[in-house]
């Protein structure tokens, strides 16, 4: 089906099997917890080789020659596989088609230029190291690494009215210049696949987030039909953009394996991962807000500045959700590209909101305090009725009922708001709030429902759960069709011999591809009322039966009844803008004479459509504020500016947040129903509880000691250098 | 290679196992790949996640940071040994209830480091988020965070995880 209108009476609400949206523990849990899920390199092989890529260690260049003599030497070597068609950049998501190739034209430091094979992990690592690379290297004069010391490309802009008009008539404005640090998804599974060629089709187990797009990528980059490849990726170890794309070590792994008839593994180690797969890139924002004396927005302008390699389209949608968040006549928003060598940037959680929504939250809180108008109090006066320059209505708006379900959860004080109010020994501790926004996408999705003659269900598509919980989600919304308890459905994901779902990406996976089950799960009620004689709405399934009639195995006659659902986003994305909202309340102590900041406590309320799962949409959510955390405090990929490369690249010198740096979360989901936003009324959660959550951090450390701090992360150095003197 | 025979083998989940030929063989490849008991996880390699997180002689260790070979004669409980799906542990049992996990692939390890922490806990090891450096410690939220913060679960499930591993505490203690 193509959605073009909003789906106001949606048939879930009529099921009596209640068993949508209730917190039901993951499916695959138990295998998680018992370590029996096979991850992409885990599967039990015969034969199998193991590879080792060897990366650049310029920045740009030519590989002139690549000398394998000694490494073949080597006890074990069996090849080093150097083919043009090996991959140098990772594909970006959704792109349907090979990255660049002929890695000896090197782009980047650490991209991939071979593969060594061996027979074991131990041969293979050791001989990568006795490779001998010849190399042109560029002069690093000419190579630019800093994305603000080149003249960048203008890439997006909107305009309407007079924004500097609106700056000097108002009677608050805030003019803020704010940056933040290139991030990496950090998975913790490290990419890695297992290629299989047995002469004419080629087996991948890959850990990878859209097969659906996959599939393409990798049969373009090893010249083979579609129909000749199979991925599996039954279990995926996070994902976050990061395997959006297939990446060098799958497409290495393919070649060694077709060149050398066996199978052969490639795992990159950690180093690897964060030097050539994905990263954020770094921002550098202005944020210009003007108001009248109420706090109502008259002007809102933002700028962004982002960059990437040469050739690539993808740029950090950083004004994203800037578009509609907030009113105001006067708007400027523009983004430039900045071009430099640094590996491929592309999607991390949340591309755009994740960084553009903590620059603009701040902006907000600082014309709070100018206009002397609560913070809570400001977003709720600036929320438009419609899209602030298209006009087109949203499809549903909860912004105004997570402010304030968020601001009495966390008991926040809307009284005047000064800093340094409170101290605690050698601690200023202080609350600071933010809103939370991220676009709703949606995207093609089939799906496969069978009812199975013994009466249970089986779904079947290629899409991948990668830790969001769509085996669980894909049960329960089926088993509420199907009148099902959800331990008679088995949901078999991430194989690309299923149909083709929508990849897990841009938080759309449960809208999309939940949709295609419901609409495969609306044709067999058909069929089973039908049978039953009765009318499609009068067919009330539970627990396996007709309520109190025919059981489904009867009606079933012995024989399996399959129907294939097919979901496409229509044009209904024209006429309504559909998003998450949300709001974020954190409080912090801040040291005052380290400039440490601990997050003591966090509350989010967010409205993302219908609930599929209270207990994993939950850990969506303080996932998402997790992150939040990390973009506040840590998070930061740094750069040599001499010759370019990335110098923190591991878990040690990369700090993700850990146990100690997270409190309990408070999360709110406020009840809301999209029609607009997919059939089954869901719209995103993967992302939404990062878009905004770095900002209440940052502007509870300025309500905290009074340091206004204009660039993320806020590490101590930062906070230190901001506090005010005493 | 010489194969070494006069060394006594290497115990994992009750198993006795041979050790590897390769020197280089660490005990996460071992197991992972020598041993087939992928259970245990490779996320850095480098002693920096916490993924590989095995229990040896009690003691909760990265694996990616040992040799198989140092292990000669040593009891190794891996994720395998702690339960089954037909018979988890109340760890598992908990991680399962809490949704202490989203991806699944820190939490062998979390559940391993989680199992041997509270008998650190238990037999009052102070950690630095210890009132004092003597006497009885008790398995505080702090406490633990503290004490699993070499544990990454970049997913963001570290809410959840304490939930889990406090009701376990709490069931110990009862």
């Amino acid at each position: 089906m193509k959605q073009d209108q909003p789906a106001t009476d949606c048939k879930l609400d009529q099921m009596s099997q209640d068993l949508l949206g209730k917190p039901i523990a993951r499916s695959e849990g138990l295998a998680k917890v018992t370590g029996t899920a096979p991850y992409a390199a885990e599967y039990p092989v015969d034969n199998c080789l193991e590879g080792v890529l060897v990366t650049a260690p310029f920045a740009r260049g030519t590989v002139t020659d690549i000398d394998t003599q000694a490494c073949l030497a080597m006890d074990g070597v069996v090849a080093v596989v150097e083919d043009e068609r090996m991959t140098a950049r990772a594909a970006q998501g959704t792109a349907g088609e090979a990255p660049v190739q002929q890695p000896r034209t090197v782009c980047y430091w650490g991209q991939p230029i071979a593969l060594v094979v061996a027979e074991t992990f131990e041969q293979a690592r050791d001989a990568a190291k006795h490779l001998v690379i010849s190399f042109d290297a560029d002069d690093l004069d000419d190579v630019a690494f800093d994305p603000n010391a080149v003249d960048p490309e203008n890439k997006e802009s909107t305009s309407q009215g007079d924004l500097t008009r609106a700056m000097n008539e108002a009677s608050s404005n805030v003019d803020a210049r704010l940056t933040t640090s290139g991030h990496a998804s950090a998975a913790m599974e490290p990419h890695a696949a297992i290629a299989e060629w047995d002469g004419s089709k080629l087996t991948v187990y890959a850990s990878l987030q859209m097969l659906n797009y996959n599939i393409a990528e990798l049969a373009d980059a090893v010249d083979l039909e579609e129909d000749d490849v199979r991925l599996i990726s039954r279990y995926v170890g996070g994902g976050f953009g990061s395997k959006l794309g297939i990446s060098e070590e799958t497409v290495a792994a393919a070649i060694a394996a077709m060149q050398l008839e066996r199978p052969v593994r490639v795992v990159m180690s950690r180093q690897q991962v964060f030097q050539c797969i994905m990263r954020r890139s770094e921002t550098t924002q202005r944020l210009r807000l003007a108001s009248g004396d109420d706090g109502a927005l008259t002007g809102f302008g933002h700028y962004a500045l982002v960059s990437n390699l040469p050739g690539e389209e993808f740029a950090e949608p950083v004004l994203q959700s800037s578009q509609f968040l907030y009113a105001g006549e006067n708007r400027l928003l523009e983004m430039d590209v900045a071009r430099v060598h640094r590996m491929t940037a592309g999607s991390v959680r949340a591309p755009g909101e994740a960084v553009g929504m903590p620059a603009l939250e701040v902006a907000m809180d600082m014309l709070a305090e100018e206009a002397g108008v609560d913070p809570v109090e400001l977003r709720l006066r600036n929320i438009p009725e419609n899209h602030p320059v298209e006009g087109t209505p949203f499809s549903s708006h909860k912004l105004a009922e997570c402010l304030k379900q968020g601001a009495e959860a966390f008991n926040w004080d809307s009284g005047k708001r000064k800093p340094r109010h409170t101290k605690d020994g050698e601690w200023w501790i202080g609350t600071g709030m933010a809103s939370a926004a991220r676009v709703h996408n949606v995207s093609e999705a089939k799906a496969r429902v069978t009812l199975k003659a013994d009466g249970t269900a089986m779904v079947e598509t290629d899409m991948t759960d990668i830790g969001t919980g769509t085996y669980t989600i894909l049960g329960q919304v089926a088993g509420e069709m199907l009148g099902l308890p959800r331990d008679k459905v088995l949901v078999e994901l991430g194989d690309t011999q299923f149909p083709r779902g929508s990849g897990s990406g841009g938080s759309w996976g449960a809208a999309s591809v939940g949709s295609a089950v419901f609409v495969a799960c609306q044709a067999l009620r058909k069929k089973l009322a039908e049978r039953a004689g009765v009318s499609e709405d009068e067919l009330s399934l539970k627990d396996g039966a007709i309520s109190g009639g025919t059981s489904l195995v009867d009606l079933l006659d012995g024989k399996d009844l399959a129907e294939e659902g097919h979901y496409e986003p229509g044009d209904i994305d024209e006429d309504f803008v559909a998003a998450g909202f949300g709001a974020y309340f954190a409080q912090v102590r801040v040291n005052r004479f380290t400039g440490e900041t601990r997050v003591e406590r966090m509350t989010g309320a967010f409205g993302f459509g219908r609930v599929l799962n209270e207990k994993t949409a939950r850990s969506q959510c303080i996932g998402g504020m997790t992150w939040s955390i990390g973009v506040a405090l840590t998070e930061a990929l740094h750069f040599d500016p001499v010759d370019g490369h990335l110098v923190n690249c591991d878990l040690a010198e990369y700090h993700v947040p850990v146990h100690r740096d997270v409190p309990d979360l408070d999360v709110i989901m406020v009840e809301e129903r999209d029609p607009a936003a997919s059939p089954i009324q869901a719209k995103g959660i993967g992302e939404l509880g990062m878009c905004g959550g770095a900002a209440a951090i940052a502007n509870a450390i300025y309500n905290a000691c009074g340091a206004r701090v204009m660039d993320f992360p806020m590490t101590p150095d930062r906070v230190l250098a901001a506090m005010p003197y005493d | 290679m010489m194969k070494l025979e006069f060394i006594v083998p290497i115990t994992i989940n009750n198993t006795a196992h041979p050790l590897p030929d390769d020197p280089r063989t660490s005990l996460l490849d071992f197991l992972r790949r020598d041993c087939g008991l992928t259970g245990t996880k490779k996320g850095c390699d480098h002693g920096q996640c916490g993924a590989c997180t095995v229990i040896v002689n009690g003691q909760r260790i990265n694996s990616c940071l040992s040799l198989a070979v140092m292990h000669d004669g040593d009891s190794v409980t891996t994720i395998e040994g702690l339960g089954t799906p037909d018979a988890p542990s109340p760890m598992q049992k908990a991680f399962l209830e809490h949704d202490g996990f989203q991806c699944g692939y820190c939490t062998p390890g979390q559940i391993c480091s989680a199992t041997a922490m509270l008998q650190e806990i238990a037999n009052n090891m102070p950690s630095d988020a210890s009132e004092s450096l003597d006497g009885p410690i008790k398995p505080t939220p702090e406490e633990i965070r503290e004490r699993m913060s070499g544990n990454l679960c970049r997913c963001g499930a570290y809410a959840n995880i304490i939930a889990a591993i406090s009701e376990v505490a709490e069931g110990d203690a009862a």
